[in-house]
């Protein structure tokens, strides 16, 4: 069996065994860890802490924020994941295949009403999708979506979709730290300026500061950026994420003739898909042409011509 | 808030998420995972530093709706998804704007949709489900 089948077996199988057995919070519904939560959070509506206010409100006394819900039952400091937990089955098997990492996605909170101080509730979970490999910002991935039940006795209270991405480090794991941003005023007199608009404004601010910022619809990552979804939704809102800046020469040209101004000739013009799937245009600088190669390694850098403009560019990776 | 139309936009929240934020927000949702306390194992796990966990975003967007919507109404849905992280002493600038009006069970809710912004772009966004009983909608 390859990897991906291996997963999906897996999944198909946690997923079988259907919910959790609940699993009980370590205290009941109560006003001290209410109390903490609303100070940290700096939440002051009186319904949560103001017993005469909440008496007198539409909810008639005292109640816990909703979204307290899935804090009730945190496993704390010490706490382990039952056996039956779908989403730790899951984790160990991407473990394993060597998709070490996880961050959070997703969470969708339903709450059907409002828990009150002395409720005890209980979590049930279940494996509801596993989704991948997908190419993501972080590395390489899968997706896995947990449903959590919340109930108190046996009334549901609230109900949660929670999703994680599980994904294989790559080898520089962070946004570019230390990012390397040349000064080329050289380049100001006779740069083609771009024209920067809503829907690319975030890429040229991203490059002032040494990013290398890539235009994210959900799940997909789209450059050039872009005003509508890949996908087609209308109603879909872009934001991007902070490319490594590492990637491959996918093709190249040698600029020989005509000059242009405040540049030697020759020099190159690569095509580079980055790791994270894109293809990024740029100048391959200080770099012999003769040594330029389809799938030549190389790293984002940042030529600062002014105030208003720093451009992406390339040079051989490290 | 009287009238509600859509396309009203809430007031601006703003969170400073100083080091001591994130760590009592992350203790206060008994979340004990080491990127949101300890800085030296946050960086060891390629994070530049400590940073927000999900159950505070979960938290601020409800806060930032209901400072809006006022204590009595009732949030019925939060449904977040995560862009970049939010680490210690980064700024987040929540806005909002009421979208829609739907009635489900019966009862007539409003639907925000909201954005917390840090230095690095969009830190979440979200879709928030309220009711509010003491105004007629």
């Amino acid at each position: 069996m390859t990897e991906t089948e291996r997963i999906e077996a897996a999944a198909e199988r946690i997923a079988a065994l259907g919910a959790s057995a609940p699993v009980s919070g370590r205290d009941p519904v109560n006003q001290a860890m209410v109390n903490n939560w609303t100070e940290a959070l700096g939440d002051d509506n009186p319904v949560y802490t103001d017993h005469d206010f909440a008496e007198s409100s539409v909810h008639g006394g005292l109640v816990a924020p909703p979204a307290m819900a899935q804090v009730w039952t945190m496993r704390g400091l010490h706490g382990t994941r039952a056996d039956d937990d779908p989403l730790g089955a899951m984790m160990a098997v991407l473990d394993e295949e060597g998709f070490t990492s996880v961050v959070a996605t997703n969470s969708t909170q339903t709450y059907h009403r409002y828990l009150r101080p002395g409720e005890h509730v209980a979590a049930s979970t279940r494996l509801e999708d596993v989704t991948g490999p997908k190419r993501t910002a972080l590395g390489e991935g899968w997706f896995v979506t947990t449903r959590t039940t919340w109930s108190a006795g046996a009334e549901v209270v609230a109900e949660m979709t929670f999703r994680v991405l599980k994904f294989r480090p790559s080898a520089r794991a962070a946004a570019p730290e230390g990012a390397r941003i040349i000064d080329a005023p050289e380049y100001a007199d006779g740069v083609l300026r771009p024209v920067i608009s809503r829907d690319t404004e975030f890429f040229w601010q991203g490059t002032k500061v040494g990013e290398l910022r890539i235009q994210r619809w959900g799940e997909t990552l789209r450059h050039p950026p872009g005003p509508v979804d890949p996908g087609g939704d209308l109603d879909a809102k872009p934001d991007y994420v902070v490319a490594r800046g590492t990637g491959k020469v996918y093709s190249y040209v040698v600029h020989h003739h005509p000059k242009v101004p405040g540049k030697r000739l020759p020099f190159v013009v690569a095509l580079v898909e980055l790791d994270e799937g894109v293809r990024v245009l740029g100048e391959l600088i200080d770099a012999d042409p003769a040594d330029v190669h389809i799938g030549l390694p190389v790293q984002a850098v940042f030529l600062r011509v002014d105030d208003e403009l720093t451009l992406p560019a390339w040079e051989v990776a490290t | 808030m009287t009238n509600v139309e859509i396309g009203t936009t809430l007031p601006p929240m703003m969170i400073h998420a100083t080091p001591t934020f994130v760590i009592s927000t992350a203790l206060a949702t008994r979340d004990f995972q080491d990127v949101h306390h300890d800085r030296d194992a946050a960086v060891a796990r390629g994070s530049k530093d400590i940073f927000l966990n999900i159950l505070t975003d979960n938290g601020l967007v409800q806060r930032f709706v209901t400072d809006w919507a006022g204590p009595e109404a009732l949030v019925r849905s939060i449904d977040i998804s995560l862009g970049v992280p939010c680490y210690a002493n980064d700024t987040l600038t929540f806005t909002g704007t009421v979208v829609d009006r739907v009635t489900v069970d019966g009862e007539q809710r409003y639907v925000i949709e909201v954005t917390g912004k840090g230095s690095l772009g969009d830190h979440v966004r979200g879709t928030v489900h309220i009711a509010r009983p003491e105004v007629t909608l």
